[in-house]
């Protein structure tokens, strides 16, 4: 089956308008016989549920948090951007375009790319009439901030909590509809399979994790919007419950998987100290608006920073990328790190951590003018480390934090299920190979607030309107399986519990599928991971029941799916030999060490369709640029 | 690099609503102090698995602070014993070796209890559905810009807003009241030209159903504005008091 994005004809500004005029509309008084399914309450799917309620489809929302207001968007901290230019400073729809399709390496298809730039500032407009406090000028209009990978200012923002405020916009949308009887919320459910019943996505299975029972839900729709997979690498910056495995069972029915070994590994977290250590914490990527990332010049300089004289210090990114300096993209600052702290330069005790140091910024503005940019973020810091950063520079090392690749979704945001949406963080489209910081909320919101209502009409304006019914035997097999599923796990009562197996494959697909890649490390990680499958079912230990609350058994279950997802990830790596934005390939790199595209045989999407008994089927989607010449990035 | 520490924790094990409860005791350590509060619990919980017991049911996602799903009572205080603090950010470099920890899940009428420290917070959604936003649908929002907001107003609100939905504040409050809950929310959005609209009839509907749900009420003992990890304050509650008289007196509703 050849992969059809379906991209509208017409120039690159056009395209939206004339899909939206193309696409076929279901009549106002039959929208209430639709059902959709939306599983996921972040603001992807908080947005997108809000919206088509309001538009009159009958919605089920699902999130296994206890209310849909704890969505892992929740913790986004610097910002959204859009194209507003309020600041005069150049900006326009284009140039967003442009930089976020620069800033993905050239491996995003422009048609959303361009899309996603002018929904943006729909997406302000929005926000703010729903009350966003987002941050003003003393004049009372908008104000912004600098972000990586951009040269103007267009990044709006509530001090260090941008993504609380907009999810809580997006919530407060949902709930207006609950209230009013349009969504049935259902929270503490966890997705545990797809239904795709004559062909296309009719249901879910999911478990009421109170008291444990399996539920199936029907609809003429299922969007999924259940975020990235990070957690595959058990420390990442993600919630501890983020997991792949609504987005994975739904591969497993028949959805194609888009380039999974792009990973973001975000330049400014705490680094890690403990082998306890649960997840990592992102210090967002504002910061570096005023912090300096510096290194000793001397491998293995032992002083503390404050004895460390300027001449000695080496601020690499201000010295090796002069015009963007400390705003080099998430991809560029992570690997620079990883590459001083290679060479022995690294500080703090185990020697894994540069430092982001704000003595300049706080001399130059006063401390006061710092402490309202970024106050809470220095009392997150504090908090985890007990060191101020006024006083001491902060430390900061690479880790995961969110995932380019998902699920393949065409330009109506459709799988290759038909009536199967993915959305937001938990489907590849608008990223390509790095995600330039503050358009993943951005991202989420365009889909759920805009793009979605408008391309669901189309599909559903040619679905039947019938009543379905979950006694079909699609549902009663989907249902039985998870039923098995979950006996299985709870059977093995082995010796090692579940996180001593994540924190293994973690460790695995850090060392070999993370900031940088190589074909011996991935080719004997690809042998490793289905020895820890094996073991994993033959040997975990899952107390308690199935029918209780038991986080075990739903931490298991994850896991479990990280391991095969985790096969998926390391062979898709192994086929990209290339070196593009996140994905760095050490064959492939030039002479400065810079990443080095390959465009004569990677400019395409890779989409992996599940085989039962075989390894998944590789195919691909040629990306065409027709209104930006793909360069080589340069940020010097 | 660290320290370590010992500790007896005494945590409440319930195994669901209908069964009793009582406290546990459990001996841990030695735990490096630079373990946050829940790692310690992760810890205990993979001793207690391999022993063949039940490890203990908490709720926490995000560890950072901010989502709001992470809460206890440890030693009488919600959150711990640092203020300004979710359970998820406290650090065991707050506790001295030997010390003994009391954790107890959040307890309130409105808030039943589901297993060991989870406790069931749906009611807090169910008052902000009753008129926690402002009723925009998508679509049809003006230019951003068009509507100006002090920034000392945008500020104040975004105080209120910090909000996480935690329920501290409720099991803090010797009365069970979810005020600072329903003020924090009130006060954002009556503080912005946005919310004005429905200003009135957001104070009363959250309200009513505030009251419907089992939420006592304030009697300024201040321990929601002591527990609250986000330090949302109590002039909230006195806003929601105005916001909410002014409702009564003006509102053509009954």
């Amino acid at each position: 089956m050849p992969l059809d994005a379906q991209i509208p004809s017409g120039p690159l500004a056009e395209k939206w308008d004339r899909h939206r005029f193309n696409l076929k509309l279901v009549n106002p008084a039959n929208k209430r016989k639709y059902s959709v399914i939306v599983v996921g309450a972040g603001l992807a799917g908080a947005s997108a549920a809000a919206s088509l309620a309001e538009l009159g489809y009958q919605v089920k929302v699902f999130c296994l948090q206890d209310s849909p207001r704890r969505g892992h968007s929740i913790a986004a901290q610097g910002g959204i951007n859009a194209a507003k230019n309020y600041r005069n400073d150049g900006d326009s729809i284009f140039r967003l375009f442009y930089d976020t399709i620069k800033g993905g390496d050239f491996r995003a298809r422009e048609a959303n790319v361009y899309r996603l730039a002018q929904i943006s500032n729909e997406i302000i407009d929005q926000c703010v009439a729903q009350g966003v406090p987002f941050a003003r000028e003393y004049g009372g209009g908008l104000a912004n901030r600098s972000f990586g990978g951009a040269q103007v200012s267009r990044t709006f923002y509530a001090r260090g909590q941008t993504g609380q405020q907009l999810l809580l916009g997006a919530y407060g949308a949902l709930m207006r509809q609950v209230g009013q009887g349009r969504v049935t919320m259902l929270s503490r459910r966890e997705m545990l399979d797809l239904v795709v019943d004559e062909g296309r996505a009719q249901g879910i299975i999911v478990r009421n994790m109170i008291n444990g029972e399996l539920e199936t839900h029907a609809a003429h729709a299922v969007v999924l919007a259940t975020g990235g997979y990070g957690n595959a690498y058990f420390l990442s910056t993600n919630a501890m419950a983020s997991n792949v495995t609504a987005a994975f069972r739904a591969y497993k029915r028949g959805a194609w998987f888009a380039n999974p070994c792009f990973v973001q590994i975000h330049p400014t977290c705490i680094p890690v100290h403990g082998t306890y250590q649960s997840k990592l914490t992102l210090m967002s990527e504002s910061l570096r608006n005023d912090g300096r990332v510096w290194v000793p010049r001397q491998a293995g300089d032992q002083r503390p920073p404050s004895r460390i004289p300027e001449a000695e210090r080496d601020y690499f990114l201000e010295n090796k990328y002069p015009s963007f300096g400390n705003l080099v993209p998430r991809d560029v600052a992570s690997r620079n790190a990883k590459e001083q702290c290679d060479q022995g330069k690294g500080v703090g005790s185990t020697g894994l951590a540069v430092y982001l140091d704000f003595a300049e910024a706080i001399q130059r503005e006063g401390q006061a003018a710092i402490l309202k940019k970024y106050g809470n973020l220095f009392q997150m810091y504090e908090k985890i480390t007990a060191v101020d950063p006024v006083k001491e520079p902060m430390m900061i090392y690479p880790a995961v934090h969110y995932t380019m690749g998902g699920l393949w979704v065409d330009y109506n945001l459709m799988s290759t299920v038909p009536g199967l949406f993915v959305l937001g963080e938990a489907n590849f489209s608008d990223h390509g190979a790095n995600r330039l910081g503050a358009s993943a909320l951005m991202q989420g919101l365009a889909d759920g607030y805009f793009i979605l209502p408008a391309t669901i009409g189309g599909y559903l304006a040619q679905t039947p309107a019938q009543a379905l019914n979950p006694d079909r035997p699609a549902f009663v097999e989907a249902r039985q399986a998870s039923e098995n599923r979950l006996a299985r796990l709870l059977a093995a009562r082995g010796k090692r519990t579940i996180d001593d197996f994540h924190r293994e494959l973690g460790l695995l697909l850090w060392d070999s599928c993370g900031m940088a890649r190589n074909e011996a490390g991935l080719r004997r990680a690809l042998a490793r991971v289905p020895e820890i499958r094996e073991e994993f079912w033959r040997n975990v230990l899952v107390p308690g029941t199935s029918a209780e609350l038991n986080q075990s058994l739903e931490r298991a279950g994850r896991v479990a799916d990280f391991i095969e997802f985790a096969e998926l990830m390391i062979t898709d790596a192994l086929a990209r030999t290339e070196s593009c934005g996140c994905h760095f390939r050490e064959e492939s790199q030039t002479s400065e060490n810079e990443a080095r595209r390959d465009d004569a045989n990677f400019s395409h999407v890779t989409a992996w369709e599940y085989q039962t008994a075989a390894a998944p089927v590789e195919h691909r989607e040629p990306l065409a640029f027709e209104n930006v010449t793909p360069s080589q990035r340069s940020y010097k | 690099m660290s320290d370590t520490i010992r500790l007896t924790l005494k945590i409440w094990r319930q195994h669901d609503p209908a069964s009793p409860g009582a406290l546990r005791e459990y001996a841990v350590g030695p735990l490096s102090t630079e373990m946050s509060f829940l790692e310690m619990l992760d810890v205990l919980n993979e001793d207690l698995a391999l022993k063949g017991e039940e490890p203990v049911v908490f709720d926490h996602d995000c560890r950072e602070g901010i989502c709001g799903m992470c809460g206890a009572v440890v030693n009488g205080r919600a959150h711990g014993p640092q203020p300004g603090t979710t359970l998820c950010q406290l650090h065991l470099r707050h506790f001295r070796d030997g010390d003994t920890v009391v954790i107890e899940p959040f307890r309130a009428g409105a808030f039943p209890l589901l297993r060991d420290l989870a406790v069931d917070r749906s009611a807090f959604d169910v008052v902000i559905a009753a008129g926690g936003y402002v009723s925009v649908n998508t679509g049809g929002a003006p230019e951003a810009n068009t509507i100006p907001v002090p920034q000392a107003a945008a500020e104040k609100a975004l105080d209120a807003a910090e909000c996480i939905g935690c329920g501290a504040c409720v099991a803090a409050c010797p009365n069970a009241a979810a005020m600072l809950f329903v003020g924090a929310k009130v006060s954002h959005l009556a503080l912005l030209p946005q919310g004005a609209p429905e200003r009135d009839r957001r104070a009363l509907d959250m309200v009513r159903r505030m009251d419907q749900l089992g939420f006592g009420n304030c009697s300024n003992e201040r321990e929601c504005e002591a527990a609250c990890p986000k330090g949302v304050s109590i002039g909230n509650i006195a806003r929601l008091n105005r916001e909410f008289l002014r409702a009564s007196l003006r509102s053509e509703e009954e």
